[in-house]
């Protein structure tokens, strides 16, 4: 069983919801970021989504787009994101992390040798923002292959015909953007987001994550009582520029109260 | 290289150019380009809709455009003979408009009423402007901060027709980032917008819809160098930014196997220099903006800043369909340093009395260098795809002028 499965089925017996934050590597700097992963996990965090940078964000919004400029201009890249892993698994074997970002810099390591790097640092899974289903069908095999999960988005503009397609492709969880749009963008309309949900399980029986839209623990508490994940982006990167030489520890405090507000909640079994 | 196949059908239904193009979108974007793809695909071979195209373009743009032999330039040459296809001649100056008032046809038909464009000379964005004052639409045009600068009076032209310029600050603040920015205001508001790409780039079904509009150049140029020349050109030359204006005159004569396709990129300072924006010259195959082609990056895959005195050029990027010309051999690709297109630019105003766009001049250049060493019976159609009224400014600065 994947790392991610494992991270879900101690959760449920727990009756527990994942938390799952997201932060851009090398904003403000790769050494802080570090520091931002383990302070996450420190404040209840159970799957860490960590951003490879890249020049051309199409589908996030300014939030992260400028987390992503700050990491460039640091020069990280792919490489340095995938040592990021191996230096927080020297002491970390227990939560899951899933690299999140666009095909291109996967493209130009080679996907291949992108894929074994990967495994062999420690990720556990993998969104590529920009291979929808139809592109992926190779690289979703050698993927699962080398035993990671590949987690696909869907929106709410996502058809059934769509919805049924990604969830034949994905493993691990599905990340539901409940808005329309970019990252950090608008507000969470909580009975629209349950309607969606409620196709997705018709075809899966996986995770489904809800992100875009969460900023505090009263939204994630909201979204943790329909869907099985709270995913956070862009409000942690708001975190990390209000006070960057302090990033880890502001980070840490957001996510504690995130994390108390959301074990607030009375999860009912199925 | 392989064999040309005896019909040219591309791109597949999924907007594959052999391992090009394709759609390379987010999931928030996908629904949209289905509903794109579909209306598409009602709509272009639908006889009203067809008919108003042809009306519009006759009555609105002003096609055909014609085409003009460069007779004293070709002389100064003393070899081929240059003509030019006058797209420069097209209502609002450029090639722009043949895709704007399609694709805003289009919208209207899918009942959007916002359109947003990118553009980076200004002539993508004044030609989008243009359509949606003619159809009573709102528009939003974005445009990079550094371009805006550049081009202040195609920024005005915007204004007056009622659109609303929204400066891009991220990036390199050139046409790739308003890309960028349209792309999210379309995942934004797609319930009510009508995303307008101006180029052969982007998810499918831009290439090929762009293409379709455009090839319009091609078409009448089939029909008019006959009654010209009595024949067919020996070449056919056009510039390469995203590839629009030498997909549209390209197109049609794919099938035609004694004409040469040769696309004309920037080379800036020149191509060892590492200034330029020659992404066939010398990029390699990656993903960006919604489909596979050649890009100008750096080994860790980040789309790396180009230069071009020609803004309309200045893009990291190409069209899926040119990358794909470019790998079968059917089209070659050259390019023209800032330098040649400006020697170009001036020489064609001299002895043609044509005040050519700076994009156009790098087509210009090459079709100039190309004819120097040919007979005097070969035929050389360049694709003069706009005017340079626009480009003022920035030539005059090279001269230590200011107009």
């Amino acid at each position: 069983m994947s790392r991610i499965s494992t991270v879900f089925e101690r959760l449920r017996a727990a009756e527990r919801k994942a938390l799952i934050p997201y932060v851009t590597a090398g904003d403000p700097d790769i050494g802080s970021s570090l520091d931002i992963l383990h302070a996450m996990v420190s404040s209840g965090a159970d799957i860490l989504e960590i951003g490879v940078p890249f020049s051309d964000p199409i589908a996030d919004g300014p939030v992260i787009q400028r987390a992503g400029e700050r990491a460039l201009k640091n020069g990280v890249g792919l490489v340095d994101v995938l040592s990021l892993v191996r230096s927080f698994r020297l002491t970390n074997s227990e939560t899951a992390v899933v690299l999140m970002g666009y095909a291109n810099p996967i493209e130009a390591m080679g996907r291949e040798r992108f894929i074994a790097a990967a495994a062999q640092a420690g990720v556990d899974g993998l969104i590529v923002v920009d291979y929808p289903p139809e592109e992926s069908a190779e690289f979703a095999a050698a993927v699962r292959a080398a035993g990671l999960d590949l987690i696909f988005l869907l929106a709410p503009t996502s058809t059934r015909a769509r919805i049924e397609q990604v969830a034949r492709l994905a493993s691990g969880y599905i990340y539901y953007v409940s808005l329309a749009g970019v990252t950090g963008a608008g507000h969470l309309d909580l009975a629209d987001v349950l309607s969606h949900l409620e196709v997705i399980r018709e075809f899966t029986t996986i995770p489904v994550g809800v992100g875009f839209g969460i900023r505090d623990g009263a939204t994630a508490r909201a979204i943790c009582s329909i869907a099985d994940a709270a995913i956070i982006g862009s409000r942690i990167i708001q975190e990390v520029e209000a006070d960057p030489a302090h990033a880890a520890a502001r980070v840490g405090h957001f996510l504690a109260d995130v994390r108390a507000a959301m074990d607030a909640v009375v999860t009912t079994a199925p | 290289m392989n064999d040309r196949p005896a019909t040219y059908d591309l791109p597949d239904a999924r907007g594959h150019f052999g391992p090009y193009g394709g759609i390379f979108v987010a999931e928030t974007l996908v629904h949209a380009l289905d509903e794109l793809a579909m209306a598409y695909a009602r709509y272009r071979t639908d006889p009203e809709f067809v008919a108003e195209l042809k009306d519009e373009f006759a009555h609105f743009v002003g096609r055909p455009s014609p085409i003009y032999h460069a007779r004293r330039w070709s002389e100064v040459l003393g070899g081929a003979q240059i003509y030019f296809k006058r797209e420069d001649l097209n209502h609002t100056g450029a090639h722009k408009i043949n895709n704007t008032i399609g694709q805003a046809m289009l919208a209207r038909r899918m009942g959007k009423p916002r359109v947003i464009a990118e553009t980076g000379a200004g002539q993508h964005g004044v030609a989008t402007a243009t359509v949606a004052a003619r159809y009573g639409m709102s528009c939003v045009v974005y445009m990079g901060s550094e371009d805006i600068k550049r081009q202040a009076s195609n920024v005005y032209r915007m204004k007056l027709l009622g659109a609303t310029v929204s400066p891009v600050e991220s990036g390199s603040r050139t046409l790739k980032d308003a890309l960028n920015e349209a792309m999210r205001d379309w995942a934004t508001n797609v319930a009510d917008t009508f995303y307008i790409i101006g180029t052969v780039a982007g998810p499918h079904p831009y290439p090929m819809m762009v293409r379709d509009f455009q090839a319009i150049i091609g078409q009448e140029c089939i029909e008019q160098m006959p009654q010209m020349v009595g024949r067919q050109p020996d070449y056919v030359v056009a510039c390469v930014g995203g590839g629009s204006n030498a997909m549209g005159i390209f197109h049609p004569y794919i099938p035609f196997p004694d004409v040469q396709l040769v696309g004309v990129e920037a080379a800036g300072e020149g191509i060892d220099t590492g200034r330029h924006s020659a992404s066939l010259s010398a990029g390699t195959p990656g993903v960006l903006h919604g489909n596979r082609t050649y890009l100008l990056q750096n080994s860790d895959g980040q789309i790396i800043e180009t230069h071009s005195i020609s803004a309309g050029l200045d893009y990291p990027g190409v069209g899926p369909e040119h990358a794909w010309l470019k790998d079968s051999a059917r089209a070659s690709y050259e390019s023209a340093t800032d330098s040649e297109a400006l020697e170009a630019f001036h020489t064609c105003c001299r002895l043609e009395g044509i005040i050519p766009a700076l994009e156009s001049s790098h087509a210009l250049a090459y079709a100039a260098r190309l004819a120097r060493d040919l007979p005097r019976d070969k035929v050389i159609l360049v694709n003069l795809s706009g005017r340079g009224d626009k480009d003022m400014p920035t030539v005059a600065e090279r001269s230590g002028m200011v107009v």
